[in-house]
C-alpha cells in the first residue's frame, strides 16, 4: 500500500467520521445532562431530508442547513417534552422519534418531489463545496507534507471543520464553564442541582437543544456535503454508531473524536478495499461493510472495559417524597 | 422580645390523600438550636423542605427575620439566608469538594475564577468553624462524616444564617456525631440559627435550646429543652407512654446453638475483614456485637446469613455449616433455621418496588404453604401477610402497598415479621432500628426479647450502644476484625466499651 493510498483512506476517514462525530457530540451533551437519546438517528435523518429539500427548492445550501437544524430541533423539543416535562421513558421517546423520522421523510419527499422518496440531486450552491486551503495546489508536490496538507487537511466542506472544532469547544464548555459544571452535575445528581437553586428542567432543555442543533448539522452534512441529495434511510444506522462511539469514549469529548475516527476508518477501509484477499481466503465486501456495525456490537457488549454512564441518565427527575 | 429568625404560620401540605402537614405554626429565636422531633412520617422533613423551597406549601406563610417571605424554590430560600443539609446528601459524587461547593453559586460564566475564589473563602470558613476538608478530594473518596461537612460548608458558602439539618446523625459513628454537635455549637456561638430534625431523644436533650414535637403532621408542643424530659418528649411524640428501656427478665442461657471458631473473611478487594474470631451464642440469650461501623461486624453477619464465603468453622446445633460453595447460600441457611434481618433493609431486606405480600414471601417462597401445584398460591400468601401485618401492627395495614411506601419503621416491621414468624433457632439481626421511630423501636425490641424467651439464640449487631446495652445479655466488642473482649452489660459501661471499640484492649475477658 503506497503513501498516497494511505492518505486517501485517511481523507475519506475524516469525511465519514464527520457525521458520526457531530452526532456523537450531540449525544454527549444530552446524556451528560442525564437525558438518554437513542433518537440521534431520527434527528439526523429528518435534518438530512429537510436540508436537502430546502436546498433543492431554494438553491441555497445555507437555507437548507437552517431548515435541517430547525427540523432536528423540533424533534429534540419533542424528546424534551416527553422525557423532561412529562417525565416519560426516554428510550421509548427516542424509538418513536426514529420511526417518525424514517416514515415522515419518505412520505413528504414522495409527496413533494415525486421521485420515489428522494430529493432531486443537488448541485452548485445547493451543496457544501470543498474549501481549498491556501497554496494547497502549489504544495501538493512537496513529499509527505504536501499530500497531508493538500489532500488530508485541505479540501473538506466547512461542516467538517466545524465538527472537528466542536471537539475542543465541547471540552472547554464542559470543563471550563459554569454551564458545563451544571450540565455535568445534572446528569449525575439532579437533586444536588435543584437544591443548589438551579433549574434542572432549564439545564436539561438547554442540553437537548444543543443536541438538536448538532444532529441537525450532522444530517445536513450527510445530504448536502457527503452526498448530493436525500435518499431513504440514508443515515444507515450512523446515529447508533455514534452512540456506540459515545459509550466507547466514556462520554468524554476528545475520546469521542478518536472513537468516531476509528469508526470512520473502518467505513473508509470497507469502501476502499471491497474484497480483501488473504492468501486464498477472500473476505467478501459484505463482511467489510459490516465491520463498523460489528465493532458497535462488540463495544455495546462491554468488551472495551467498563463504561460508567452519567449516574442520573435515563431517569426523569422527580422530587422524592 | 427579639424578632424570631423564622416564623411559620399555618403551614399545610398534602401529597395526594396524605396530609403531611396540618396547620403548623412555629417560631424560632435567632442564635438558638431548635429541635424538631417526631416519629418517622410525622411530617418533620416535609415541613423543613417547604421552608427550603423544595416543596410548595398548600397554605400558610413564612416569615424570615420579621419579614413575610415567599419561598417558591430553593433559590429563594438561599437568597433568604437558609441552608439545608438533607438526610440523603445532595452531592455530585464524582465532583471534587470544591466543585460541589461552587455548584449553583458560581460568580460568572467561567469556572476558574469561581473556583479560585471559593478555595480562598473555604479556607476562611474552615478556620472560622473548624470544619476541615480537603477541597480537591472527590466526594466518593471521602467518608460520610466528611460529606456532611461539605454540605454544611455549602450552606455557609452561600451565606446561610439559618441552617436546617435533617437527621444528621443517622449515618454517623458516635464519634462523628459528637464532632458534629461541637460544630453546631460553634455555629450557634457565631450567631447562626440552627434547626435540628431528629427522632433521637438523646440528641435533642444534648444539643437543643428549644424543641417542637410533631405527631402525624401536627405540631403537638413546643417546649424549652431544659424544662422537659426524654420521657415527656417520647410521650408527646408517640401519644402514649413509652418504655425507653426494654423490660426483660434475666436470660436463662441453654445449650450452645451457634459456635464460631477461627472465622476469617476476606472481601472482594482481598482485604481480610474478619481475622479469626471465636464466638458462642446459646439458646435463650441475646449476644450483642458492638463496634464502630466497618470493623467486620457486617461481614460476620453476611457470612452467617449465607451472603459471603469464609474460612474457619461454624457449628449450628452441633452440626457443621458449610462456609463456601453450594449449601452456603441464604436459602440453605434458612433451611437450617437461621433467620436474618439484614443491616440494610432497603437493599437486602426488601424489594422496594414490590408489594408487602410479595416481600413477605422472599426467602421463603418455596414454602409448601405458598404453593399450589406448579403455581404460587398468592391468595394463601396474602392471607399470611395480612396476619403478620396485624400481629406486628404494620401501618398502613395494606398488603398491596409497595414496600417503598411504608415508613422506615414499618418497612422494618415487615422484615422482622417475615423472619421472626419462621420461628428460627438462630436469629441474626443487623441494625434493627436504624432509621426507625421510637414506637417501632419499642415494638421490635419486644419481639426480639420474646423470641429469646422462647429459648432461641439471637445475634445482634448494632452501632447504637444504647441498643446494645438495653437488649444484650452478653456483649462482644469488635475492632479491626477481632473480638476485643466480651462483657456482661451490668458489669460494664459506655466508657469501657468505647475504649474497646477504639481498639484499646482491656484486661483479658
Amino acid at each position: 500500500m503506497d503513501f498516497l493510498t494511505l492518505i486517501q483512506i485517511f481523507d475519506s476517514t475524516i469525511r465519514l467520521a464527520t457525521p458520526l462525530l457531530l452526532a456523537c457530540l450531540a449525544g454527549l451533551y444530552s446524556e451528560r445532562a442525564g437525558i438518554f437519546d437513542i433518537g440521534l438517528e431520527g434527528k439526523m435523518l429528518m435534518s438530512a431530508f429537510f436540508s436537502a429539500a430546502v436546498a433543492a427548492v431554494t438553491g441555497s445550501v445555507w437555507l437548507g442547513l437552517l431548515a435541517g437544524i430547525a427540523s432536528s430541533l423540533l424533534l429534540a423539543g419533542l424528546h424534551g417534552l416527553a422525557s423532561i416535562t412529562f417525565r416519560g421513558n426516554q428510550l421509548i421517546s427516542g424509538v418513536a422519534i426514529n420511526f417518525l423520522a424514517a416514515g415522515m421523510t419518505v412520505l413528504i419527499a414522495q409527496d413533494w418531489f415525486q421521485q420515489g422518496g428522494r430529493t432531486p440531486s443537488l448541485f452548485g450552491g445547493a451543496r457544501f463545496e470543498p474549501i481549498d486551503w491556501p497554496f494547497a495546489e502549489a504544495l501538493s508536490g512537496v513529499p509527505v507534507v504536501g499530500p497531508i496538507y493538500s489532500e488530508l487537511l485541505s479540501g473538506h466542506s466547512v461542516l467538517v471543520y466545524i465538527a472537528f472544532l466542536a471537539v475542543p469547544a465541547t471540552w472547554w464548555v464542559l470543563y471550563r464553564t459554569r454551564f458545563g459544571l451544571r450540565l455535568r452535575a445534572v446528569g449525575e445528581n439532579p437533586a444536588a442541582v435543584d437544591t443548589a437553586g438551579v433549574s434542572v428542567v432549564g439545564l436539561r432543555y438547554a442540553a437537548v437543544a444543543i443536541c438538536g442543533v448538532l444532529c441537525g448539522i450532522a444530517g445536513a452534512y450527510l445530504a448536502t456535503a457527503l452526498q448530493a441529495g436525500f435518499v431513504k434511510d440514508m443515515t444507515a444506522g450512523r446515529g447508533f454508531i455514534a452512540l456506540a462511539a459515545l459509550i466507547f469514549a466514556k462520554w468524554r469529548p476528545w475520546h469521542a473524536m478518536w472513537a468516531c475516527l476509528l469508526f470512520g476508518l473502518l467505513q473508509a477501509v470497507a469502501l476502499r478495499f471491497q474484497n480483501i484477499d488473504l492468501g486464498g481466503v477472500v473476505i467478501p465486501v459484505q463482511a467489510m461493510d459490516a465491520l463498523p456495525y460489528i465493532l458497535t456490537v462488540v463495544i455495546l457488549a462491554g468488551f472495551v472495559g467498563k463504561a460508567i454512564p452519567p449516574k442520573a441518565g435515563g431517569e426523569p427527575y422527580v422530587k422524592e417524597r | 422580645m427579639t424578632v424570631p429568625a423564622i416564623e411559620l404560620k399555618g403551614i399545610s401540605k398534602s401529597f395526594g390523600p396524605v396530609q403531611a402537614n396540618k396547620n403548623i405554626s412555629i417560631s424560632v429565636a435567632p442564635g438558638t438550636i431548635h429541635g424538631i422531633i417526631g416519629e418517622n412520617g410525622a411530617g418533620k422533613s416535609t415541613l423543613m423542605s417547604i421552608l427550603y423551597g423544595f416543596y410548595k406549601a398548600d397554605a400558610g406563610e413564612i416569615w424570615i427575620n420579621g419579614e413575610k417571605t415567599e419561598i417558591p424554590d430553593s433559590q429563594a430560600a438561599i437568597a433568604a439566608g437558609i441552608g439545608m443539609v438533607f438526610q440523603h446528601f445532595k452531592l455530585v459524587e464524582n465532583f471534587t469538594v470544591l466543585e460541589n461547593i461552587v455548584l449553583g453559586a458560581e460568580d460568572g460564566g467561567l469556572l476558574a475564577p469561581s473556583l479560585a475564589k471559593a478555595r480562598k473563602e473555604l479556607e476562611d470558613l474552615e478556620e472560622e468553624y473548624e470544619l476541615f476538608v480537603d477541597p480537591d478530594k472527590r466526594i466518593d473518596e471521602i467518608g460520610v462524616g466528611m460529606q456532611q461537612r461539605v454540605e454544611i460548608l455549602k450552606a455557609l458558602y452561600r451565606k446561610a444564617e439559618i441552617l436546617i439539618l435533617d437527621e444528621p446523625t443517622g449515618v454517623l459513628t458516635p464519634a462523628e456525631a459528637d464532632q458534629l454537635f461541637r460544630i453546631l455549637h460553634r455555629l450557634k456561638e457565631e450567631g447562626k440559627t440552627i434547626i435540628l430534625i431528629t427522632h433521637k431523644l438523646r440528641e435533642i436533650m444534648e444539643a437543643t435550646d428549644t424543641v417542637s414535637v410533631m405527631r402525624r403532621g401536627e405540631m403537638t408542643a413546643t417546649v424549652k429543652t431544659s424544662e422537659t424530659s426524654p420521657e415527656q418528649l417520647a410521650e408527646l411524640m408517640v401519644g402514649r407512654k413509652v418504655l425507653l428501656r426494654v423490660d426483660k427478665a434475666p436470660a436463662k442461657p441453654g445449650k450452645p446453638i451457634l459456635e464460631i471458631e477461627n472465622l476469617r473473611v476476606t472481601d472482594e478487594a482481598g482485604v481480610e475483614r474478619v481475622k479469626g474470631i471465636d464466638l458462642t451464642v446459646r439458646a435463650g440469650e441475646i449476644v450483642g456485637i458492638a463496634g464502630v461501623a466497618g470493623n467486620g461486624q457486617s461481614e460476620l453477619l453476611e457470612v452467617l446469613g449465607g451472603m459471603r464465603p469464609a474460612t474457619g468453622s461454624i457449628r449450628l446445633n452441633g452440626e457443621s455449616l458449610p462456609l463456601s460453595g453450594p449449601g452456603a447460600d441464604g436459602q440453605a441457611r434458612r433451611a437450617r433455621h437461621i433467620a436474618h434481618v439484614p443491616e440494610d433493609r432497603q437493599r437486602e431486606g426488601l424489594i422496594m418496588e414490590f408489594h408487602a405480600w410479595e416481600n413477605v414471601a422472599f426467602g421463603y417462597h418455596r414454602d409448601p404453604a405458598y404453593q399450589r401445584g406448579i403455581f404460587m398460591d398468592n391468595a394463601a400468601l396474602r392471607a399470611d401477610t395480612e396476619r403478620k401485618i396485624e400481629k406486628f401492627d404494620v401501618r398502613p395495614a395494606d398488603a398491596w402497598l409497595a414496600a417503598k411506601n411504608f415508613s422506615g419503621g414499618n418497612q422494618q416491621k415487615i422484615v422482622v415479621a417475615r423472619e421472626i414468624e419462621r420461628n428460627p433457632d438462630l436469629l441474626l439481626v443487623g441494625q434493627p432500628t436504624r432509621g426507625v421511630d421510637i414506637g417501632a423501636i419499642e415494638f421490635i425490641h419486644k419481639q426480639i426479647v420474646a423470641l429469646r424467651d422462647q429459648g432461641k439464640a439471637i445475634l445482634l449487631v448494632s452501632v447504637e450502644l444504647e441498643e446494645i446495652f438495653s437488649l444484650s445479655d452478653r456483649i462482644a466488642v469488635m475492632f479491626d476484625g477481632h473480638i476485643m473482649g466480651e462483657r456482661l452489660p451490668h458489669e460494664t459501661d459506655e466508657r469501657e466499651l468505647g475504649l474497646l471499640m477504639a481498639g484499646v484492649a482491656g484486661e483479658a475477658a
